[in-house]
């Protein structure tokens, strides 16, 4: 591990009981999250993308410690998040705040602004009281609202103001990890540049790590330092931005980037696109081997029968296929 | 020159509210040809849906009416048409599809019920040549063993197979207009790339005109030959896909554009600031005024802005701009 690392989770695991497919009252579980294990460094911004059903909000709730997990470890500084309890995990919660999707369900329409902001120092009692009026003002300033619409509800404001107040309360509390959960995609184009825009300078600003959860590939191509692909709760490829657009590896990836269009003519008449039809397999009872295998246009027997390791090939480029070459050789 | 399929001319569509009547499509004038793709792009509330209802005759019941202007369709004006005549066009010679798969289909009934209700209406088909018809329709959406799937529910079919069931429905009398509204925001990139190579297929095979409405660039340049901006109810620019990319004539198309972080052919090391578009669209109450709507937001803004209503200016035979400046654009 790395020294500057801020957040670590090694075989992360969340499972769900389900009700079906169990059989004379055994349980079945669905294995939302399965076994990933990725790192991010202080001050950088790492990416999960995936579609529907990937696993990757659960695996940004899993982190925030918002859903139980199953196995695994998830660090932060060095410390066990997992394990505290109490007055200790009270206090590490002041350092992994989340920025939810919806803006507009994700602010209790009963509070003033002010209050929804101050919340977190209220809850989590890190500063005393008589300083939190000040921090909430300085971080109206820092999101671009005003002083007096501190007085406001929720619903006297537009949905890009209101991502802007869901912004400032998950900075109250000065933490060093903030996931983004999909924080634009319910708001329009020309608002979605505004937040994008506050959050890299608001990054710059605090020094902030970002745990950034998106299916919009284009948002997370400006957004991110590295970027995690996610398929059916596995990590399928993990690498750095210009690695990971420039020479995508995995066929699921390939076949992901050119389902995106594209204004750029150029991108256009070079990209073929990668067909991957079908649905993904059952995820109660996943298929032995890799469980891209029945949508991939190369797979072969062996993918049928052997669950293909996320390894490392050359450049830092972690990917999970065995058609992948050692020297990071696509496959397509 | 033959008549155009579809031609609208000054249509001014009107919606109730409490602060009084509010024209949500102000003097809006376009054509569409027969077999042509045409999108409509703008942010929210810009009345890009409101065009496709009031095309369908669907506006909301006393609140919204055509105050005026023409939708000519195939030689009959839509406006003047009765409810019963309207009744016969919806679903057999215009047809719609919606955003969202999940509630536009009725529960209750298997998908098969529901389109072949659409061909027992319109086509007099009897009840099992109907059913035979719409397992054809489903094996045309490329729905996997249709015989055992048009039994299915729709809580039995996953989105992207929904929106096919949907576009199934859609094509089943083969309109010659598809008003495609949304039709894969509620969708992953990877079932929307299928749907729209879907809908570039049944285009070709059936010659139906596209009218698709979206506010991703990036889908029009993918799916269209002509697109029209919208911005507060008036058209802003229209002209050709690659035209109006490669250099927008008016200032929010250019800010459409540029404020989306698109993937390029090559990815450069450095990303720069996104361009923003300050503040958002206005309130209904601002919509009809004799001023340029986009001034309040626009870096080009000037007094005239304020005070006038901008001309269209054409550029070249398509490209048309509803700017003052769209010359220096």
């Amino acid at each position: 591990m790395q020294a500057d690392t801020l957040l670590n989770v090694e075989n992360l695991t969340v499972r769900f009981a389900v009700k079906r497919g169990g059989g004379w009252g055994r349980k079945s579980y669905l294995y939302a999250v399965d076994d990933i294990s990725f790192q991010i460094r202080r001050g950088e911004t790492l990416a999960i993308v995936g579609e529907s059903g990937s696993g990757k909000s659960t695996t940004a709730l899993a982190v925030a410690r918002l859903v139980p997990t199953h196995s695994g470890k998830v660090e932060l500084d060095d410390e066990d998040f997992l394990g505290l309890e109490d007055e200790a995990l009270r206090k590490a919660r002041t350092k992994i705040q989340f920025i939810f999707q919806d803006p507009y369900s994700s602010l209790n329409p009963r509070l003033r602004s002010e209050k929804i902001v101050r919340e977190p120092l209220d809850s989590l009692k890190t500063v005393p009281e008589e300083e939190r009026q000040a921090i909430v003002d300085r971080l109206f300033k820092a999101v671009g609202l005003r002083k007096e619409q501190q007085r406001l509800f929720p619903h006297q404001f537009s949905g890009g103001q209101r991502q802007r107040i869901g912004i400032a309360r998950a900075l109250a509390t000065q933490p060093d990890l903030i996931i983004c959960d999909e924080p634009v995609s319910a708001l329009d184009v020309a608002v979605q540049a505004q937040i994008l825009n506050l959050l890299r300078e608001l990054q710059g600003e605090f020094g902030l790590t970002y745990l950034f959860i998106s299916h919009d590939l284009g948002v997370v191509q400006h957004m991110c330092d590295s970027i995690a692909v996610m398929y059916m709760g596995k990590i399928v490829e993990h690498a750095d931005r210009l690695n990971l657009f420039n020479n995508p590896l995995h066929p699921y990836t390939a076949a992901l980037l050119s389902a995106v269009p594209s204004v750029d003519k150029a991108r256009r008449e070079a990209t073929k696109r990668i067909l991957i039809p079908g649905d993904p397999p059952d995820p109660i009872n996943p298929p032995k081997g890799c469980r891209f295998a029945n949508r991939c246009p190369v797979a072969e027997a062996r993918c049928n029968e052997t669950e293909p390791p996320l390894r490392d090939v050359k450049g830092g480029h972690r990917v999970a296929c065995h058609l992948v070459s050692d020297d990071a050789k696509s496959p397509l | 020159m033959s008549e155009p399929l579809l031609k609208v001319e000054n249509l001014r569509i009107e919606l109730t509210t409490r602060d009084g009547i509010a024209p949500v499509i102000d003097n809006l004038s376009f054509q569409l040809d027969a077999g042509e793709n045409i999108s409509f792009v703008g942010e929210s509330g810009c009345g890009k849906s409101m065009t496709a209802l009031g095309i369908m005759g669907l506006l909301p019941d006393r609140i919204g009416r055509i105050a005026s202007g023409s939708i000519v369709f195939d030689g009959e004006d839509l406006t003047q048409a009765s409810e019963a005549r309207l009744k016969e066009i919806r679903g057999n010679d215009i047809s719609m599809i919606f955003q969202e798969p999940m509630t536009s289909l009725n529960p209750v009934y298997t998908v098969g019920e529901q389109i072949a209700e659409v061909l027992r209406r319109h086509q007099d088909l009897g009840t099992s040549q109907a059913w035979n018809k719409a397992i054809e329709l489903l094996d045309a959406v490329q729905i996997p063993n249709p015989k055992a799937r048009v039994s299915d529910y729709p809580f039995q079919m996953s989105g992207g197979q929904r929106q096919r069931v949907m576009i199934a429905i859609a094509l089943a009398c083969e309109p010659k207009i598809l008003i495609a509204d949304e039709p894969t925001t509620a969708l992953d990139v990877t079932v929307q790339a299928q749907i729209f190579d879907l809908l570039r297929d049944l285009q070709a095979e059936t010659g139906t005109a596209i009218m698709l409405i979206t506010h991703d660039m990036g889908a029009v340049a993918e799916m269209s030959e002509r697109m029209i901006v919208m911005y507060a109810g008036r058209k802003a620019e229209e002209g050709r896909v690659d035209e109006v990319i490669e250099h927008p004539r008016h200032p929010y198309t250019k800010g459409l554009i540029s404020c989306v972080p698109h993937i390029m052919k090559t990815l450069s090391k450095e990303r720069h600031k996104l361009t923003e578009i300050e503040g958002i669209v206005p309130s209904l109450r601002e919509f009809g005024r004799d001023t340029c709507l986009f001034a309040a937001r626009c870096d080009m803004v000037e007094e005239r802005c304020r005070s006038s209503r901008p001309d269209e200016a054409a550029f070249g035979s398509t490209q048309k701009s509803a700017c003052w400046r769209a010359k220096e654009v």
